[in-house]
């Protein structure tokens, strides 16, 4: 039961943290400095989310199957081959790499 | 929403068929969260509110990863809540680029996450914008939702979802958001400095934390690279330029 009350209040916190995003004035959107903050920092949570995902397992750094999901991905992009493409790529990979037995 | 009004034209949108297939494929790594949450010692239900009501996949998993790594439902809370902390920054963007008003804004909330943001920033015609925004956010909502059922239904006659690669489809999906955002130097910089600070931040904060690090490493580049910009310094360098000049500066 008492874990069903965190789980209530984590969403109850997700929904306002998103909402709350929606309700910033205006004024400050129309800022150029706070745009250009607003698209680096987009580039840096894309970026980090993709390091996370390839080599953070809890808190410990693992190189496993998903550096070659990584590397999959990156030939794929170079190759300008479509977005699920590209995600089925990387699923391959990591999924071959497994199979033989690394990560 | 977006449907309905011209069909034809939505098929031919650049913006619909991203979002698509980014909600095909986002989708189906719900059925990992499903197996790996009831793996974790998560009911069906608890699963499934996570999946309807947190909806967000990171903080998801944070969720159950601290549960299942023996934590306490407090450090599960404040690990997930950490982490959708920039769900509040998309919401920002989202506002700004869309301007959602009544009832809508309540809706665009609950689907603000990384991929429906990434579509639609990731389009400059504000029509596209919100198409794949909407698209992406109510086709990840739906299939999300079902695939976390499958996987938490069949998760252990599924095996490990790692043997199926879904955790490289991850790292897939997040690098071919990025990837479109890669041009010029300063975007280079940008990600390779959050990177490194993530790596570096991964073993001495609990997870979650190292994504908000590099969220602040890049606000404080995004803020000082502007003000150097004012000034008239290196303006080659910055791929906004274009942006700027539709707007003339007068502070000079």
């Amino acid at each position: 039961m008492n874990l069903w009350l965190w789980i209530l209040i984590a969403c109850g916190l997700a929904y306002l943290t998103k909402l709350l995003g929606y309700f910033v004035p205006a004024k400050l959107l129309e800022s150029p400095r706070i745009m250009h903050v607003a698209g680096t920092m987009t580039i840096g949570l894309l970026a980090s989310l993709t390091v996370v995902n390839a080599v953070a397992s809890g808190q410990a750094l693992v190189l496993d199957a998903r550096i070659g999901a990584l590397a999959a991905a990156a030939l794929a992009l170079w190759l300008r081959a479509p977005f699920l493409v590209v995600v089925i790529s990387g699923a391959a990979a990591a999924a071959l790499l497994r199979l033989l037995g690394w990560g | 929403m977006t449907s309905g009004s011209a069909p034809l034209k939505l098929r031919e949108s650049p913006a619909f068929k991203i979002a698509l297939s980014l909600s095909i494929a986002t989708g189906l790594y719900g059925v990992s969260f499903g197996a790996l949450s009831v793996a974790s010692g998560f009911d069906f239900w608890q699963t499934m509110v996570l999946s309807l009501l947190l909806f967000s996949g990171g903080s998801q998993f944070a969720f159950i990863g601290v549960v299942a790594g023996g934590g306490s439902g407090v450090a599960a809370m404040t690990a997930s809540a950490l982490l959708g902390l920039r769900n509040g920054i998309y919401g920002m963007q989202i506002n700004a680029m869309l301007r959602p008003g009544g009832w809508k804004r309540y809706l665009s909330a609950h689907v603000t996450i990384d991929e429906s943001t990434a579509t639609a920033s990731g389009q400059t015609d504000p029509d596209e914008q919100r198409r794949g925004f909407w698209t992406a956010g109510i086709g990840i909502f739906i299939l999300w939702n079902i695939f976390t059922a499958v996987g938490a239904l069949a998760g252990d006659a599924m095996g490990d979802p790692k043997q199926w690669g879904l955790d490289g489809a991850a790292v897939a999906a997040f690098l071919a958001l990025l990837w479109p955002r890669l041009k010029g130097r300063e975007p280079w910089a940008i990600a390779a400095a959050c990177a490194l600070a993530t790596v570096l931040a991964v073993p001495f904060v609990p997870s979650g934390v190292p994504i908000l690090v590099a969220a602040v490493v890049a606000g404080i580049i995004g803020w000082f690279s502007h003000a150097r910009m004012d000034e008239g310094l290196e303006p080659d360098v910055d791929p906004y330029a274009e942006k700027r000049q539709q707007e003339p500066r007068s502070n000079a």
